[in-house]
């Protein structure tokens, strides 16, 4: 394992930057101007710039949508749905995914160095929101000379981001996919937000924020703050198939605080995975986008001035099992975009896959997911003759 | 298409936006769509059927229409459609008070039990009719609220309904029904199409 300065370094020869020169003015009302966005694009976009496609991540993705990821030498977070022949067809469609700001696998984060301090910024980073991260990305797509994309999607915050991106850059894109999402979060999504913030900010290695100065990470703190996510990833009843009670390689009880259940030993391996890749003040930066995430709050008019004039054909989905982001919550969004006039459709993927469900092999979504985008595809096609 | 699909879509004028509540497969959204250039939504109950829209690239919501028509503001569309389904609402009533909220006018079309084949079933063979318009036994049919095209046309007249055109279809042929011919038609039609305002 590199150190951590090591990692960044390494980091910097794979990633594709874009400097955003254009000043941003943060929702905290601070400005910014040239910073690091870091993406990734997958296909080509062809000659009448009909097939791109924007995809938003969630928490702890990356730009790294498809393929094997350069830098973590694992798979690609959405190679279940983007990749040649895949759902998203890479062979056929041009796919842009950029690393949020706040985020560390490249662009303007907690992690980056601060020119007037010469130090990374730790809790010296402005606190950044859904609405942020949306206005930096639109300037990617002026970058590569796009006017319309043919589709937008994500899942949980890539489907708000996705959500705010539309009210914000009406038309922008011919249809949008907003998947296992909501307008805002909920009270039980902040508390489980704040659970994982709380577990960061109790590792004393945490030093409220510092401890890049000593090239160190609050690793306890921050699997368990991944701990938490990963059971609200999953359902009851999904978890029960998996794990049940099983005991992880062993006959009987050890009598000790060991894994001795098999979902303690994933819930412990899943952790401890996470804190060799992601850093832990990104974490508390994006949650808290998440908690403050709010479009009837942001447009006085509520959700429906949020999504009026919208020509945008949207597709929401959402996954019977998935507690984080229920069917209701999805379905009062379709109802918002019912009201305001939108062209609206939603299905509900019958599943117990909870809401990690828009992310494993789930094969009834990924069908509905490239039947609707190859519809809009031949749409967007004749539109632009 | 079937044919009630084409007298549905000869009420309608061309350019206007539709609710086709109870759409299925999408196959009446298509057709007008392609034929007069409607704006059309769906709303349909069934996974599969939903999943057939959509790579059709229609726009429908999986929803159930007993429950979920409210999401739908007032005078939302110029005419909502519902083919064949009011009788296996739990209330009825307040589906069509619903329909006539959201709509300017709608469309409804109803298997009728007045047809004399159904009459003749239970009349000479004391059975439950079995047709290819009810084609469910008695244990399994999700028909809650059988009526006759005479029925429902009391209905509206005593629930103060505009009842702007009636039209009885049968195998090939399709005829307007009016107060005067009711009797006759109520027993040769198979399916009663009502556009109400």
């Amino acid at each position: 394992m590199p150190s951590i300065a090591g990692l960044f370094f390494y980091m910097s020869e794979k990633i594709k930057k874009l400097n955003v020169s254009k000043p941003l003015v943060l929702d905290c009302k601070k400005t910014v101007k040239d910073f690091p966005l870091a993406y990734e694009t997958y296909g080509n976009l062809n000659k009448n710039k009909d097939n791109a496609i924007l995809i938003f991540h969630a928490l702890t993705g990356d730009q790294f949508v498809s393929g094997t990821n350069p830098i973590t030498k694992k798979d690609g977070w959405w190679v279940t749905a983007v990749g040649p022949g895949k759902a998203i067809d890479t062979n056929k469609y041009f796919v842009i995914c950029a690393n949020v700001i706040g985020g560390c696998m490249g662009s303007w984060g907690p992690k980056e160095i601060d020119k007037n301090t010469n130090q990374a910024y730790g809790l010296n980073f402005p606190v950044i929101t859904i609405k942020d991260m949306v206005k930096s990305q639109e300037t990617l797509l002026d970058h590569l000379g796009i006017d319309k994309l043919l589709c937008a999607a994500g899942g949980s915050m890539g489907g708000m981001q996705l959500l705010q991106f539309c009210a914000t850059f009406p038309n922008k894109t011919f249809s949008a996919v907003p998947i296992a999402c909501s307008t805002n979060h909920s009270a039980q999504n902040i508390a489980l937000n704040e659970l994982a913030r709380q577990a960061i900010m109790a590792d004393p290695v945490w030093d409220n924020g510092k401890y890049l100065k000593k090239n160190i990470q609050p690793k306890n703190g921050l699997a368990v703050a991944r701990m938490v996510g990963h059971i609200s990833y999953l359902s009851e009843k999904g978890m029960q198939e998996k794990f049940g009670r099983k005991l992880q390689e062993k006959a009987d009880y050890e009598f000790s605080f060991d894994a001795d259940f098999q979902v303690e030993s994933y819930l412990r391996h899943q952790g401890f995975a996470f804190v060799e890749r992601f850093d832990a003040n990104s974490i508390l930066y994006i949650t808290r986008a998440m908690d403050y995430f709010d479009l009837s709050r942001q447009f006085k008019g509520g959700l429906v001035e949020a999504f009026k004039n919208q020509k945008t054909k949207f597709l929401i989905i959402s996954f019977s099992s998935d507690w984080l982001y229920t069917t209701k919550e999805n379905k009062d969004t379709v109802i918002a975009l019912n009201s305001a006039g939108a062209d609206v459709s939603f299905a509900e993927i019958k599943t117990d896959k909870g809401h990690d469900s828009f992310l494993v092999n789930e094969p009834e979504f990924l069908k509905t997911l490239k039947g609707f985008i190859d519809s809009m595809h031949i749409k967007f096609k004749n539109e632009k003759k | 298409m079937k044919k009630e699909f084409r007298v549905i879509a000869d009420l309608l004028p061309r350019n206007i936006r539709v609710l086709d509540v109870g759409c299925g497969d999408g196959s009446l959204m298509s057709h007008l769509i392609k034929e007069k250039n409607i704006e059309v939504r769906g709303l349909e109950i069934v996974e599969e059927n939903v999943k057939k829209c959509i790579y059709k690239g229609l726009s429908v919501i999986e929803g159930n229409a007993e429950t979920e028509l409210h999401q739908f503001p007032t005078k939302s569309f110029d005419f909502v459609i519902l083919s064949q389904t009011l009788q296996a609402f739990y209330n009825p009533e307040k589906v069509l008070k619903d329909l006539l909220r959201i709509g300017k006018s709608v469309i409804i079309s109803i298997p009728n039990f007045g047809y004399w084949k159904v009459r003749t079933s239970l009349l000479f063979f004391g059975k439950m009719p079995v047709t290819k318009t009810l084609p469910n036994s008695w244990y399994n049919t999700p028909n809650l609220h059988m009526c006759t095209i005479k029925d429902f046309f009391d209905f509206c007249i005593e629930k103060k309904i505009n009842i702007n055109k009636v039209v009885g279809v049968n195998e090939e042929t399709t005829s307007e029904i009016k107060k005067s011919n009711l009797e006759i038609k109520n027993l040769f039609s198979k399916v009663g199409i009502f556009l109400l305002k």
